[in-house]
């Protein structure tokens, strides 16, 4: 069985003075292979402590992952994953960075120099490889992640917040290149954003996550990553169903913010 | 007073001069940022600055120890050095007052000299001669030679016809005559603004004595050995602390239980200045070598646990979690991960520990030792051989500076990274 399961996770962190925050409660989900899924949500939903739990940085309280098979327990070089910034190892350059994976599995140079030449290629920092990457700017730095991840061949790809930090511009041309890796590899995506807009154009499937406790709110099946691949993305947000979609995703965050602030007032004026 | 007088105003006269006669571009980026007062990032030092306040040093230096180096209308007023002369009145039993004059011949120290030819003069008070060094006074018996003696009631009432008695003073055009308590003329040739060589020697004196003892040595070793003992000391210091220090941060940095072990004894440690550990060094170790490495280690020791720790603990978790997630085992991380990201923090305490094992060396040295930088300048100060304690400080200062910029090169060379991440 090949794909992501899952199944009935549940988070429960314990605080210091006695209470506890219930971070997930009861999420499952099924991922086939190859499927890219974005999800959103406003803070505090959960969205990050999914993704860690998926990519083994955390114990769940309860439910677990299946990955083509398999239990998931801990980190593993079959869940790569990409950090909104500051995860590159600024003491190696660009191409020691990207082939950081496969030397760790003792792979040699000739083994895994091609794979590399060409990632690097792809991501279009062919001419960058021998630079340190504090020289690079900050849209440059996420291709040198998303190479890094890619060099290893993991069958999940976990993003967390990958653009976020980057300007409107450079996150536009990053969405592409996203877009574009996602279609050539055929790898399953999970990607996490805080733009209702990248989350349609990235999201094959797209999650809505309520928080307190951290649950999945709606899912969305849309059409727009497949238009979107291989060509202009400003095309496809003129897209009539995207403007639609995307006011009625946005007002739903806006009412769970709102219930939030509401509930926290109330709480205080009480 | 006066010396810290002229600096200020030179400080303040050399800052307007430069202001009016040396225009900033305008154009500078930094010229133009400095409109924004407070703005720190702004501040540059300003290198003619630093090239006439260390002139400004030398030439206070000079100017008032009558250095050859600074041009003579620069010079302090020196001490009087030449032949000085007052008269006295002496009365005596039965005759009427006379008046003589002594002349006191005035001698660098450390030149031969003899007393000035005087002609004895008329009258029962006879002309004095004597010689006094500069800087020093001196007890001139001008009753000795005169025809009434102490015995029939010779007693000085005036100097310069200025009337004196026993305790009193006149100043002459030459300096301070002086009367003790039993009536004797004491005189004390003027001073000048000049330091003594045995307080503040010359620059050039100073440098003499470097070419010299580097020709010649001091102390039955050459300078180099002196100074290269004193580093050898440092470097074998902190390399022990470094190989033990440096592996015990990363264990405090990646167990609880090493944390909670060595935390109290680190923290309690740290703020013991190496200083104070000498005696007990001394007791338990010697004055040895083995007593002065013991205490370069553990001044060492706790800096570099210290900054291997922060630097462990500095690691950005996104780092480890992306290592991981790519595949890395523990060793792995370890070695690509949390030892490099550590590198800049130990690097910093590296050059921290550095500098404190070079001023703990020092004073050690300063306590018990047969060679060293330290033992140099303390020695020469038991013989008021101000020029080599103040040789030795120069050298000193020189040596730490260079220790620190070589570590600074190092870390650009090293960890380039440092601040980048």
């Amino acid at each position: 069985m090949s794909g992501l399961s899952i199944q009935n996770l549940s988070m429960r962190f314990d605080l210091p003075n006695g209470g506890s925050v219930q971070a997930l409660k009861d999420v499952s989900l099924d991922l086939a292979q190859g499927e890219l899924l974005s999800v959103l949500g406003p803070s505090g939903c959960g969205k990050t402590t999914l993704l860690n739990i998926v990519a083994g940085f955390l114990a769940p309280t309860e439910g677990k992952i299946i990955l083509n098979g398999h239990e998931v327990r801990g980190p593993a070089a079959e869940r790569g994953m990409v950090f909104q910034q500051g995860a590159l190892f600024e003491w190696m350059n660009v191409r020691d960075n990207v082939s950081f994976g496969p030397r760790m599995a003792g792979q040699r140079e000739r083994d895994y120099g091609a794979t590399v030449d060409h990632l690097l290629e792809v991501v279009g920092l062919r001419d960058f490889k021998e630079k340190a990457v504090y020289e690079l700017s900050g849209g440059m730095q996420q291709r040198v992640a998303l190479a890094r991840c890619l060099a290893n061949d993991p069958d999940v790809i976990l993003m967390d917040e990958p653009l976020g930090a980057l300007d409107a511009l450079t996150r536009e041309k990053m969405q592409s290149l996203v877009l574009k890796l996602w279609k050539e590899t055929g790898k399953t995506i999970i990607l996490i954003t805080h733009s209702v807009e990248e989350a349609l154009l990235l999201g094959e499937r797209l999650l809505v996550m309520a928080p307190r406790p951290g649950r999945i709110h709606r899912e969305y099946r849309l059409p727009f990553a497949d238009l979107g691949a291989g060509q202009d993305l400003r095309a496809v947000k003129k897209h009539p169903d995207f403007a639609t979609t995307r006011e009625e995703i946005l007002g739903m965050i806006w009412d769970m913010e709102e219930e939030i602030m509401g509930r926290s007032e109330a709480a205080g004026g009480a | 007073m006066i010396v810290f007088a002229l600096y200020i105003a030179i400080f303040v006269v050399s800052w307007l001069l430069v202001k009016l006669l040396v225009h900033r571009a305008l154009n500078d980026f930094t010229a133009r940022k400095t409109v924004t007062f407070g703005d720190e990032s702004a501040v540059r030092p300003s290198r003619i600055a630093s090239v006439v306040s260390i002139l400004t040093i030398f030439l206070l230096w000079g100017a008032f120890t009558g250095s050859t180096w600074v041009p003579k209308f620069l010079h302090a007023p020196g001490p009087f050095v030449g032949d000085a002369s007052f008269t006295y009145t002496a009365e005596a039993e039965g005759v009427a007052p006379d008046d003589a004059t002594v002349t006191v011949r005035v001698f660098p120290v450390g030149e031969e000299t003899e007393d000035p030819q005087v002609d004895p003069g008329e009258g029962w008070a006879k002309n004095d001669a004597a010689s006094v060094g500069a800087w020093r006074s001196g007890l001139v018996r001008v009753d000795k030679n005169d025809e009434y003696g102490r015995d029939q009631g010779h007693t000085i009432v005036a100097v310069n016809g200025t009337p004196i008695a026993p305790g009193g003073e006149v100043m002459t055009d030459y300096g301070r005559v002086g009367m003790s308590p039993k009536g004797t003329l004491n005189f004390e040739p003027a001073k000048g603004w000049q330091m003594e060589p045995i307080w503040l020697p010359a620059p050039e004196a100073v440098l003499a004595r470097l070419v010299e003892i580097s020709r010649d040595g001091y102390r039955d070793s050459t300078l180099w050995e002196h100074l290269g003992w004193s580093l050898f000391r440092v470097i074998a210091g902190f390399f022990f602390g470094a190989l033990i220090g440096i592996p015990l941060g990363y264990a405090m940095g990646l167990s609880d239980w090493f944390r909670g072990w060595f935390d109290p004894i680190v923290e309690f440690m740290r703020p013991v200045p190496p200083l104070a550990l000498i005696p007990l060094v001394i007791i338990w170790a010697g004055i040895g070598e083995t007593g002065k490495i013991i205490l370069l280690f553990l001044a060492a020791l706790w800096i570099m646990a210290i900054a291997a720790r922060s630097g462990v603990s500095g690691v950005k978790i996104s780092k480890v979690h992306a290592a991981y997630s790519l595949g890395a085992s523990k060793v792995q991380i370890l070695r690509h991960v949390i030892i490099p990201n550590s590198l800049p923090d130990i690097f910093t305490g590296a050059r921290v520990a550095m500098g404190v094992c070079w001023g703990t060396v020092v004073a050690a040295e300063l306590v018990a030792a047969e060679k060293g930088a330290g033992m140099m300048i303390m020695v020469a100060s038991k013989f008021q051989l101000t020029d080599i304690v103040i040789m030795g400080i120069i050298l000193i200062g020189v040596i730490g500076f260079g220790i620190d910029m070589l570590m600074r090169l190092a870390e650009r060379k090293l960890v380039p990274w440092k601040g980048r991440g």
